[in-house]
Formats: structure tokens, sequence, C-alpha cells
């Protein structure tokens, strides 16, 4: 074969590993999506909060030291003790529950009944909340995450596909952890989701608030469980992109990712957001491959933008969403 | 009417007061948004120098400063309007730290009067004081940074690079594309391939570029990013296992912030610089003593000695010290925003002064005119230690290719007094 094709076959895998991640922040929007019918804008900077706070735990960081330093004239910063990783973890996912009850206690429980573009601005809201929050808890100057995941080239695929074709392939190492982490989440969810107690509530609510609450189900319980869940799929996601870039503002915008992967795959299936985060990240980056150079480069954010929107054309619903029929 | 006139007089005078007492200078900062990382550091250091002056030498010739900050948030529509919106209290100089902003910038100072600084960045051209009066852009310029990175890359092979790859991986905007231009004028000259990759903003994405590079194996890369683009573009060369000692970045690109991400694998990675490196200087004694100890730092005191700390801080230096060639120019202590374009042209820096600041050899001497906004061009390579966790200047300071630049220089110039009708006033 020659080197042409296989640099395309390259392109293809790592687009493949890149949208396993867009499809690990999707997955977060379609969770809560799913089961209350909010588009969650602030999806992106929950990923952002909940690096900045494992870090923070890891690093034993006071959070709002600023403040407390302001206002007390105080110079307190760290409590001078390191968190191990999977116990830092631990206490974000907690921290992560407790976002999720306040988000529903402070602004949800009021907005019962509303109009979904009226739930979407509070989202819009809580986005701008949680970012200044989490600039005043951990500062906003860049954090390194290191919670111990591999990161460089696979030297075993390199060294084997070079064995096999000349032609040594390159693949992250981080991404092949990213991949494993999604398809165990996303397996998890979808057996949460179908068989638990929990999960059967969860589908019933999605299918029909009145109904469910009309059975006993708490709507309040399940939905600070999505939000739980949402966040916790953000730690993952925050995590992943965090250990590539460190952990900053832009974590936030990988929201902007997650957008067409959504449009595509549907906002109301978890294997969707898989499918359409693959799709985009192959996608993107042959056209990139292909066609970029004639262009000036750096066609991944728009293209992804987009074949989304080829797509819309054609199926409004995405390829695994519902077909939503509204009778007047 | 008259008791409304006497009240409107008062209220404007009232307001106005603070301005008039005092030297006003503005810091358009951005502690949040997508660049916060960077923006932090480099307004500290901004922010603490004017503190020191104040707090030590009672501000400048006897004028305590009063330094107005305004959010950018790096975005050219809150720039612009945090220009409007501070112009008016008398404000000495605009150092606006974003290119998109400066170039929105340019025509609008220039009408006001307000001299802008925009060092390391902004519209290169601009050196030419010839065509733009009221732009300074010492003591280099992106133009400066492309020449001097082709010129160590020049050093490390004996001079010859015809033949060789050298890639360019650039932030997709006003300011990534800036060196384009130089770098393929330089590429007629010592016969190099230049290959261009473009990153979108905000540069979290960049496989495809890495991977073309892994395929080509430019024998140099050189990078012109800032933000999460500097980090995410230093881990995937570490990915790819590029050599690291190839691969140079812009002063943009050349922080703490870009390499620690990367840990280890970033060692060997090579930046440039125009200013010094560390805390090992005389100022930082001052610094501690009179602002940290003091408990009036800007932010938390924790970004002392980081490199766009310095840079914040040799801003702020250059800024006073051309305020103070100003006050002997005009022989006063309370300058306007045109004296202070005056100081700016009569600008001298000399070891001798750098060193009785407290900063010596922090940066390249030179000296501004009416034709030269810009300085001389020096800039210095640095290095990362991972191990050490620190920078250090490989090279001296080093004057870029004026053959090559300044008839560039010129031409873009020409251009923009031709279209805008801007007459040569320098005689």
């Amino acid at each position: 074969m020659p080197e042409q094709l296989f640099f395309a076959a390259e392109v293809i895998m790592n687009g493949l590993m890149a949208g396993v991640l867009y499809a690990l922040v999707a997955l977060g929007f379609v969770l809560i999506y799913k089961a209350s019918g909010i588009f969650n804008y602030s999806q992106g900077v929950m990923a952002l909060f909940a690096a900045a706070t494992l870090v923070g735990i890891m690093d034993g960081q006071v959070p709002f030291s600023h403040l407390i330093n302001a206002i007390l004239g105080t110079n307190v910063h760290h409590f001078g003790w390191h968190v191990p990783a999977v116990l830092a973890i631990l206490m974000t996912m907690a921290v992560m529950v407790l976002l999720a009850w306040a988000v529903n206690r402070f602004v949800f429980k009021y907005l019962v009944n509303q109009e979904a573009i009226i739930l979407f601005m509070a989202t819009i809201g809580l986005a701008y909340f949680l970012e200044g929050t989490s600039d005043l808890m951990w500062g906003g100057q860049l954090k390194t995450l290191d919670v111990g995941l591999p990161q460089g080239m696979n030297a075993t695929l390199d060294e084997v596909t070079f064995g096999m074709f000349g032609y040594g392939f390159f693949i992250d190492n981080l991404d092949i952890v990213a991949s494993i982490v999604a398809l165990i989440l996303v397996v998890t969810l979808t057996v949460y989701s179908q068989y638990s107690k929990q999960g059967r509530a969860l589908r019933a609510v999605a299918d029909d608030h009145q109904a469910a609450l009309s059975v006993g189900i708490s709507l309040n319980f399940i939905w600070i469980l999505v939000w739980s869940i949402a966040g916790f799929v953000a730690l993952v996601a925050g995590i992943m992109w965090g250990a590539k870039s460190g952990v900053q503002f832009s974590l936030s915008l990988m929201a902007l990712k997650a957008l067409p992967v959504l449009m595509l795959g549907g906002f109301t299936s978890i294997p969707g957001a898989i499918v359409g985060g693959l799709i985009i990240g192959v996608g993107e980056k042959l056209f990139e491959f292909t066609l970029g150079g004639m262009m000036g480069g750096a066609t991944e954010n728009w293209f992804a933008y987009v074949l989304a929107l080829i797509f819309l054309v054609f199926r409004p619903q995405g390829l695994f969403g519902e077909k939503i029929i509204e009778r007047v | 009417m008259k008791l409304k006139l006497i009240t409107a007089v008062t209220a404007a005078m009232m307001v106005a007061a603070p301005a008039m007492a005092e030297l006003t200078f503005s810091a358009l900062s951005y502690r949040t948004g997508p660049y916060a990382a960077n923006g932090i550091p480099f307004a500290d250091g901004y922010q603490d120098y004017f503190t020191l002056m104040n707090e030590r030498d009672g501000g400048i010739g006897g004028e305590r400063i009063n330094l107005v900050e305004c959010e950018t948030a790096y975005n050219t529509e809150k720039g612009v309007e945090c220009y409007e919106a501070t112009k008016g209290q008398g404000v000495l100089v605009y150092q606006p730290l974003s290119t998109g902003i400066t170039y929105q910038l340019i025509p609008k100072a220039t009408a006001d009067n307000i001299p802008m600084h925009t060092m390391g960045y902004g519209r290169t051209s601009a050196k030419n004081g010839n065509t733009f009066s009221h732009i300074f852009n010492y003591p280099a310029n992106y133009w400066d940074g492309a020449s001097i990175a082709i010129k160590h890359i020049l050093d490390v092979n004996n001079g010859d690079i015809s033949g060789k790859k050298i890639a360019l991986v650039y932030h997709n905007s006003a300011y990534g594309k800036e060196p384009i231009r130089t770098l393929e004028e330089l590429a007629k000259k010592h016969g190099y391939e230049l290959t261009l990759l473009a990153v979108d903003h905000p540069g979290q994405e960049q496989k495809s570029q890495w991977l073309q590079i892994r395929r080509e194996r430019p024998d140099y890369v050189l990078m012109w990013g800032w933000g999460v683009m500097n980090s995410v573009a230093i881990q995937e060369a570490v990915n790819i296992r590029y050599p690291m000692e190839n691969f140079i970045g812009i002063w943009w690109s050349g922080s703490e912030n870009d390499v620690l991400p990367a840990g280890e694998g970033a060692n060997g990675y090579k930046a440039l610089t125009f200013h010094n490196l560390g805390s090992d200087y005389p100022l930082y004694a001052d610094l501690q003593q009179y602002v940290k100890d003091a408990g009036k730092a800007a932010g938390a005191g924790d970004q002392m000695g980081t490199v766009l700390y310095n840079r914040g801080l040799y801003a702020a230096m250059l800024a006073v010290e051309a305020a103070k060639t100003a006050q002997e120019i005009h022989g006063t202590a309370q300058i306007t925003p045109a004296m202070m374009r005056d100081g700016m042209e009569a600008l001298e820096i000399t070891e001798e002064k750098m060193a009785a600041i407290g900063l010596p050899n922090f940066g390249p001497t030179f000296s501004v005119s009416c034709e030269n906004h810009g300085g001389d061009g020096f800039g210095a390579v640095k290095q990362w230690d991972a191990a050490a966790g620190e920078w250090s200047l490989i090279t001296d300071f080093f004057q870029s290719d004026q053959d090559v630049l300044n008839p560039l220089i010129a031409e873009d110039s020409a251009a923009y007094a031709a279209e805008n009708n801007i007459a040569a006033r320098c005689e």
C-alpha cells in the first residue's frame, strides 16, 4: 500500500480517538436532556469546574483562598497536604453531587414545567456562575493535572505496524485510555438505565414528567441523580482533556465541540453521542487531511458544524434521536 | 439655568479631579476567559510595578499613579469598549496585550492623540513612526521574532539552512499570521522550505497538524501560539517524539504555563524572549518589601519571577521611563497623553538606566526616535529545563535581519499611509 494510504488510515484512527473524546463531552448533554428536556449549556463549564476542583483537592489548595485573604487579611493558600488521586476523584465526585443538589434546589426546582428555552437560558446563567465560582475557588491560573494516566505515542503499535507495513502508526496512549473509559461509561450507563430501578424511573421521567410523578417517582431525586451522573461524566472529560493541556478556562470551550456531535447523533441517544462523536472526529480529520491544505488549513472547527448542518437538513432529529411529533 | 450650569461644572470637576492630580495608566488586562492563565501573570507584573512606584517613590516625579484596570477577556469588542470607557480619564498610554484589539485601536488612539505601546505584538509596521505617529512597538516585534528564530537556526547549522524544511504552527488569527510574510521572504534568502499549519482558536485539538509534522518531519518547527494552543502543541510534539530542541516558539509561546503540562517531555523546548528571566534582580527585593510583604501585590503574589510576570513588569517599567522622559522634556510632572507620546518617542533605555532601576541586563538597550518606534529588534533564545523547572537564556540578545525587515516595514507602512492618506511626519 502506498504511504499516502497508510497516512489516511492513521488519520482515520486518530479521528476515531478524537471523536471518542468529543463524545465524552456530548454524553453529559444527552443524559440531562433525556431526563429533563434541558439542554445544559453549562456542561463544558462543569468539566472545567470538576477538573479544577480535582486539582485543587489533590494539591491541598484552600478553596476561595483569595476571597478569604482579601476579607480577613490572612495569607492562607494551601493546607500543606497532598491527596492521592483516587481519593481526590471520590471527593470531587462528592462536590459534583453537592453541585447537582444545589442546581436543582436553587434553580430548576422553580422552573418545573417551564418552556425549554427558559430552562436553556437558566443553564447559560449557570455556566457563567460556575465559571466565576471555579475561578474564585481555585484561581484562574493554569493547573497541571497528573492522575497517572499514560501519555505519549504507543510504542508497541508503532513497532508492530512498522514491522508489518513499513509504516509505524501513531496513537496517543491517552486516547486509548479515553476510548476504554468512554466504552465502559456507555455500557454502564446503558445497562443502568435499562435494568436498574432508578434507571427505569429515569426513563419514565424522560417519557412523561406528570405520569412519572403520578406513580410516585420523585422528580427531584431523579434530577439530582441525572445531574450527578452528568457531573461525573464532566469530571471524566475534564480529566482526559486536562491531562492533555492542563486545566484552564479553555476546557469549558469543549462544549463547542460537543454541539455538532449532538446535532448529528441526536440529543436523546447515548449511543448517538458516541457514533456522532466518531463521525465528527473522523470527518474533520479526513477533511483537513484531504482538502484542508487547499483552504488554508484550520478547517476542523467549521467543518464539524457544516457536517452537522448537512445532517440536520436530511434528518433533523439526528441519527439516533427520537422524532418529536407535536400535535396542535 | 445658572444653578444647573454650576452643578454640572462642579460635578465635572469632581469627576475630573482625581485624573488631574494623578498620572493615569490603564491596564487592559484579561484575568478571565480562555487566555486568563497567561493574562493573570502579565497583569500582576504590570500592576505590581506601578504599586512599587507609588509605595517606594511616591509615584513618578512626585505624581502618584492611578492605574485603571479594565477586563477585556482577550476579546476585541470588549477591548475597544474598555478603551472608550477609560480614555476620558486621561489615560497616558494604552497597552492592550492583544493584536486584535491593537488593530482596532490604531486609528482611534491616533485620532484621540493617545499613544499606544504594543510590546512584542500588534501591527509590526507600526515600527515606522513616520506613518504611525502614536503607535510604539519597542523593543521588538513579530517580524524581529521570525528573523531571530531563523538566525538562531542558521547559527545552529553553521550558517547554511538551504534545503531544510521549516514548519510554522500558528494561531489562525491576525496575531498568528503576522510572521508569515517575513518567513517567506527569509525563505527566499536562505533557501529553506516553509510549511504553514494553521490551528483554530482555542487550539485544544491539533492532532491533524501534528500527524502531518510526524509524517513530513520538518527539520524545525516554529510556533506562533497563545494560551492553550501552546501547551497542547508542546504535548503533541512530545507525543510524536519530535526533537524538542528543534521546536522554537515566539515569546508568547514560552511561558511556564506552556511547558509545565507536558512535564519531563517538554525538556529542551526553546522560545524567544526580548527580556531576561527569573527574579534574581535587586528590584525584586523592593517588590518583596513594598508590594508583597505590604499585602499590596496584585493577585496572590505567587507569579513573581515567572516569564509573563516579568513581561508585565518590563512593560510597566518602559511606560514609567517614558513618563519620566516626558516630564523632563516638558518640564512638568503633570503630563498629558500628548506629552507622554513625546516621552515615548524620545525614550532611551541604557544599561546604566536598567541597573539604576534594579533590573541590570534585563533587556536589550535601545533608543526610540521619530522614524523608529520599534527599537532595534534584539531578542534572545531561551530553553526549558524540565528537571530544574526553569528557563535559561542560551544566547545573548542579538539583532534581527534588518536588511530584510526594513524594506518590508517600509512597504507595509507605505500601503497603510496611502490607504489612510497619512503624510510623512519626520524630517
